[in-house]
């Protein structure tokens, strides 16, 4: 008998809780498949499971917090007889109200919280019924709603602050536990800034790329040159990927951040990687991650430049050893071919544990990136 | 299409790509993205959006022009844009 667990969605995951089962005992499962939606601090995930098999029995009830790897379920294998003597009691006891299965941005979920809205209430007209902001702000001025409203309650907990507790404790971890180093490099951003606009010129409106698709792509490529900037840290040893789960970190508007990846980047084109991106940054924004693209990441990239920033300072998410940072691409003056030019500018750095590399690694990392990005075409 | 029209089109598409965004405080005449908090990735939503709500494909070069609600309408206008 296989057992379904609740994931780790990432470092600063300590539990979720269960908002909807997605299949009944008796279902047939097959690996990937959406079984369950979880409510975290980062909104709700959708969780897969991992092993194919026959939902045996479902161990917990909606509206339950369960810890991270507490007991949720048992899948029966293929081939496997039913069981004889009944399964085990369930890991978690169930909350007494269980909870509707309900999407929303972190910034309706804030202002429905100090508004005391009851989001169930509350029509979604977001990508996948998602409730915004501008629902909640709908409802708080729409018709009283038709039943009394309930007994008040214990204050609900503030999803921002939750966010941000959450992400605190992830990075005190990182500063406690990891031996940070840092560098940065200035790259001449020219050539791939001519390169995207020759392709842009070619390309509908719907596949146009941006920077950081080709700065992710360079990524990804330099990390073949240094593999140990990709991996993981647990157990006290460090596990290199095979493959490259690119994390990218998104901010939320209204604060808040979360860094899902993008599964196997490495062998996404550049105009894969774009649409891929474009994708997950709309998922993040409504609250429609699946459980494999949080917690799963080998390498995150932050691209903080877009909001104007020179140079970034990353702090590596754990368990991750490296954590690569992208500035604003800037005009700056650059001596090309002993004449001084203005040339578009970006500096990329790059936060490594010395646990796993030093700075010799980690400058090699950066020279690959740079020249990486002096030839675009060939990414 | 009327200017009116064409401004309630870029509301609809803004609201496309920022939904939880109160545009009622929006100032037609100072760049949306600041207002915002658009990226480059959101301001590219947005243009896809404009592309699929009226039929315009702005240029990567004049993306210059489309900083303000009030320049955007013109732009459209200026370009023939449709529902």
């Amino acid at each position: 008998m296989a057992e379904f667990r609740m994931p780790s969605l990432g470092a600063d995951m300590e539990s979720g809780t269960l908002v909807e089962w997605k299949v009944k005992p008796g279902d047939r499962v097959k690996r990937g498949d959406l079984i369950a939606t979880v409510e975290t601090v980062k909104g709700a995930i959708d969780v897969e499971v991992f092993q194919a098999g026959v939902i045996e029995k479902l161990l917990v009830e909606p509206g339950a917090v369960v810890p991270v790897n507490g007991l949720m379920a048992l899948l029966r294998g293929e081939g496997e007889p039913e069981p004889v003597s009944p399964p085990p009691a369930p890991a978690a006891p169930a909350a007494a109200e269980p909870v509707r299965h309900l999407r929303a941005s972190p910034a309706a979920k804030r202002m429905a919280s100090e508004l005391g809205i009851d989001l169930g209430q509350v029509h979604g007209s977001g990508p996948n019924g998602a409730i915004t902001l501008g629902d909640v702000q709908a409802a708080a001025v729409g018709a009283p709603p038709a039943v009394p409203p309930p007994a008040p309650r214990p204050r609900p907990v503030d999803a921002a602050a939750a966010m941000r507790g959450a992400i605190a404790a992830a990075m005190s971890r990182s500063k406690r536990e990891i031996p940070h180093y840092y560098l940065a490099t200035d790259v001449d951003f020219g050539r791939a800034q001519s390169w995207l606009e020759q392709q842009n010129v070619k390309r509908p409106v719907t596949d146009r790329l941006l920077p950081v698709a080709l700065l992710l792509r360079a990524t990804v490529v330099a990390l073949a040159e240094v593999p140990e900037l990709n991996g993981t840290f647990t157990d006290g040893a460090f596990h290199q990927s095979q493959t490259v789960n690119l994390g990218v970190a998104i901010n939320l508007r209204g604060g808040g951040l979360i860094a899902p990846a993008i599964l196997e980047a490495q062998r996404l084109t550049v105009s894969e990687l774009m649409a891929r991106l474009m994708d997950l940054v709309a998922r993040t924004r409504s609250s429609a991650l699946r459980s494999s693209e949080l917690g799963s990441g080998t390498l995150t990239v932050s691209n903080l430049g877009d909001q104007g920033v020179g140079l970034v300072f990353p702090v590596i998410q754990p368990p991750q050893v490296a954590m690569v940072g992208f500035g604003r691409i800037t005009h700056r003056p650059w001596v090309l071919d002993g004449h001084v030019e203005p040339r578009p500018v970006v500096t990329a750095s790059l936060a490594g544990d010395h646990r796993v590399s030093d700075g010799h690694r980690g400058g090699r990392f950066l020279a690959a990136i740079e020249k990486l990005l002096l030839e675009p075409e060939k990414l | 299409m009327t200017s009116q029209e064409l401004d309630q089109s870029v509301r609809a598409a803004l609201s496309d790509v920022a939904p939880e965004a109160d545009l009622s405080t929006l100032k037609a005449s100072v760049a949306f993205r600041d207002q915002l908090d658009l990226d480059s990735m959101d301001f590219l939503r947005f243009v896809v959006a404009l592309n699929q709500r009226l039929g315009v494909e702005v240029p990567e070069s004049d993306y210059a022009r489309l900083t303000t609600l009030d320049a955007c309408v013109t732009y459209l206008a200026d370009h023939g844009a449709h529902p």
